[in-house]
């Protein structure tokens, strides 16, 4: 591939990093986009230029990436391009577990799905021959446990890619007004008919073992099968959009009794029982729709039990008798000295007794919705907290905060500021900006000043917010949490739209570059009126209560002095 | 016979590194092998957790309940927690030293005696080799290396299909070069610790 594009989030921000070696190695162009919606257009152009292109993101990227990921549905591609979406069953770290597999049939292009790691790297390749046959995107669906899983892959050789691409004007194609539109639908209908036909001879979706009974099955859910289950024949689907009808109609026409096993969303289950009633076949379907097999969250080893004793399942270990202990939970939390809790704390003292609304983001800061903070009260998607924050302000008479993060407001947060600008919303923002893209593993944005590869003219976002028309906008550093509630609480008073830019680096991307000048605390015990305050109020990791004094941890304090701050004895100090 | 791991602890312990070194060694000995991480937010001082199978027919990265052939934990309450995963004849090789986490230290939740939860494991059948691994990492030279102690500890037990030699190397393989000496030391020491 020449051209690959992304906007990080798990579980496929790892892809990102390999191809930050990658792309140095083979002169292959890679950039981290603004947004998903961003990353496919400057995909879809590369392609239309004749060069193979790769777009890859989470499955909700692919909500933000829908617009022109459709339209390419119509238009298509000279060369070869695959765009991966990352698929979250379970929720390990995403707001919702969507089959995107529906968006293939949504925008008529093919799909692959690979089971493992070795076959997402042979999908990617098959992937592209596809695309470059249909002349369409093909795309290839992963989730977290093929995307977080390991195996063992054979690498061919990286190939030195030149950037070289021409695009041939053809407006009757590249151009979707209405009349080239309707062209391209009729198009890309035949199109799919010859889809269809690739499935069918497809090798990746093949036949193995012999059995009494059929099992389908798709994705790492064939991996659970396969392994688990025993005296079955297997249908392994990896082309599953359009699916192979033949393959599936004589398939099933060998049992009584067929077994689906897939994640989400039961499409190729429809798909069987749809074929089964054409054949006029008997055919019993076991999967969610029969009430075998759960319609949430990902599937298990153990998902196989669920269909004895219809199938016949592999011996598991003997269990052993667990004495209930209870254990302490141990959520993610904020990390020492991050600059959000600072920030949360000031707006906090700055309200006082006052409520408002939080119109929170995602990012770290989204932790804020655990207590004492409780700064997280309603989020949809990335870049919500604005345009939601708007909507709270004009239809209720409670104050309103939204928060959000500066990578986040690259993403999508600056429709929703030049909303809040035209329309006259009352409400603040705080800017929660740590100068990086720190939940997903710190990968640059436009605000940082630098790309992967080389600087660049940092986006500063106060100005940037002045030039959109925002009359209020001040920076603060929320580890002087007095100036920092001051001018939270001078935002508040105004009574209409206002920016607080909360300034300050995260510290987590500071020691990873070894960057982090750690200044030492320690509390005065003498001093310390046992008040808890620092430790109740602030809630800092780095400090440790042990039923009588509160201390603090020096491994993890990194000395950024707030809880100094909050102290109301002045017992915490620095040491000397 | 497939052969399965499951490595549990805190995030930042290390716990994936161990994963990679253990499934490397498989690698090295020609098994098939299948590896998984749980780690979303690990970094944030969540739990993480990481699964290596090997052997033949391996192909679920999901180890099943009371599925473990070996259950590594760096961390007690950990370890506890992983044990809906053990069988009759799984081994725990388990460090003691705790990480208290915040719920704890807020005072909203308790955390139990350690030997208490390696006691409860061993009225459970369960052969249960314990130790302080971040002292013996200590010992060795720097803290960090309690993955390479834990290593060393799982490399003696019987029954283990890799051989010593081949973990040792893929240990000293994943570490650079100024850190082989310290990381063999502390391979030793965990040696040592898991035979007392």
């Amino acid at each position: 591939m020449a051209v690959a594009t992304t906007y990080p989030g798990t579980p496929s921000s790892e892809i990102g990093t390999n191809l930050e070696v990658l792309s140095k190695e083979t002169g292959m162009y890679f950039e981290y986009s603004t947004n998903e919606k961003v990353a496919l257009e400057v995909g879809a152009a590369a392609a239309a230029s004749g060069l193979r292109a790769f777009v890859f993101f989470k499955h909700v990227g692919l909500n933000v990436a829908s617009d022109p990921f459709v339209s390419l549905g119509y238009s298509g591609v000279r060369k070869g391009m695959v765009i991966l979406t990352a698929d979250d069953p379970s929720m390990h770290s995403s707001q919702n577990e969507q089959d995107s597999r529906i968006f293939a049939r949504l925008a008529n292009l093919p799909m692959l799905e690979p089971a493992t790691p070795a076959e997402a790297k042979e999908m990617t390749l098959a992937g592209f021959e596809i695309s470059e046959k249909l002349e369409v995107p093909v795309l290839l669906r992963t989730s977290t446990r093929v995307n977080h899983a390991r195996g063992v892959v054979t690498l061919g050789e990286a190939k030195k890619v030149s950037l070289d691409g021409h695009f041939d004007k053809d407006p009757m194609r590249f151009v979707p007004v209405p009349a080239v539109a309707r062209r391209s639908r009729a198009k890309q209908l035949e199109r799919m008919k010859v889809a269809e036909h690739l499935s069918e001879e497809s090798p990746l979706n093949f036949e193995s073992g012999k059995g009494s009974v059929g099992v389908i099955a798709s994705g790492v859910a064939y991996t659970y099968a396969k392994e688990f289950i025993e005296d079955a024949s297997f249908l392994k689907l990896g082309f599953t959009y359009p699916l192979p009808e033949r393959k599936l109609r004589r398939f099933i026409s060998s049992f009584d009794k067929v077994a689906v096993f897939e994640e989400l969303s039961p499409l190729v289950e429809e798909k069987v029982i749809q074929l089964a009633k054409e054949e006029n076949c008997d055919l019993r379907v076991l999967g969610k729709l029969s009430g075998h097999l759960p319609m949430a969250f990902e599937y298990s080893p153990e998902t196989a039990l669920a269909l004895k004793p219809e199938l016949k399942v592999k011996e598991m270990g003997k269990p052993i008798d667990i004495e209930p202990i209870v254990l302490p939970n141990r959520p993610p939390v904020l990390c020492a000295g991050c600059p959000h809790r600072a920030t949360f704390y000031a707006v906090k003292k700055a309200l006082g007794n006052r409520e408002a609304v939080f119109s929170t983001d995602i990012g770290c800061y989204t932790l804020g919705i655990n207590p004492p903070m409780s700064s997280a009260d309603f989020l949809l998607c990335m870049g919500s907290s604005v345009g939601a924050a708007g909507g709270f302000s004009e239809s209720t008479k409670q104050k309103v905060i939204a928060y959000i993060g500066d990578s986040t407001l690259f993403h999508s947060g600056l429709p929703g500021i030049v909303n809040a600008v035209f329309n006259d919303h009352r409400y603040l923002l705080v800017v929660l900006d740590n100068g990086t893209t720190a939940m997903t593993g710190h990968q640059p944005h436009p605000g940082t000043g630098r790309t992967h590869v080389r600087p660049t003219l940092p986006l500063d976002i106060e100005p940037m917010l002045r030039g959109l028309g925002v009359k209020f906008v001040q920076t603060v550093d929320p580890y002087d949490l007095g100036s920092t509630t001051a001018a939270v609480r001078e935002a508040l008073d105004r009574d209409a739209f206002s920016v607080i830019v909360s300034k300050r680096a995260c510290p987590l991307a500071l020691m990873r570059k070894a960057k982090l000048e750690r200044t030492a605390y320690v509390i005065d015990q003498a001093k310390c009126v046992r008040c808890k305050t620092c430790f109740t109020k602030f809630t800092c990791p780095a400090l440790a209560f042990d039923g009588k004094d509160v201390t603090i941890t020096p491994e993890m304090c990194i000395g950024c002095g707030c809880c100094a701050q909050v102290c109301p004895k002045k017992a915490i100090e620095v040491v000397k | 016979m497939t052969y399965d791991v499951l490595i549990v602890g805190v995030g930042g312990q290390g716990v994936l590194l161990a994963s990679r070194v253990i499934g490397e060694a498989a690698m090295r000995e020609g098994h098939e092998v299948v590896m998984s991480e749980v780690h979303g937010m690990a970094q944030r001082g969540g739990s993480v957790s990481a699964v290596v199978r090997f052997g033949k027919g391996v192909l679920s990265p999901l180890v099943p309940k009371a599925g473990a052939d070996l259950i590594l934990g760096f961390e007690p309450v950990e370890t506890y927690r992983a044990l809906p995963y053990a069988k009759q004849g799984t081994v725990v090789v388990t460090d003691i030293g705790r990480i208290v986490p915040m719920t704890v230290t807020g005072g909203n939740e308790r955390y139990p005696n350690v030997q208490e939860l390696l006691s409860a494991m061993r009225r459970s059948g369960l052969r249960v080799i314990s130790f302080d691994a971040t002292k013996a990492a200590e010992e060795a030279g720097a803290r960090v290396t309690v993955n390479s102690v834990l290593i060393g500890a799982i490399s003696t037990l019987r029954g283990f299909p890799i051989r010593e030699d081949t973990l040792k190397e893929a240990l000293l393989s994943s570490v650079p070069s100024k850190a082989k000496q310290v990381n063999e030391r502390a391979f030793e020491l965990g040696k040592k610790a898991a035979s007392l």
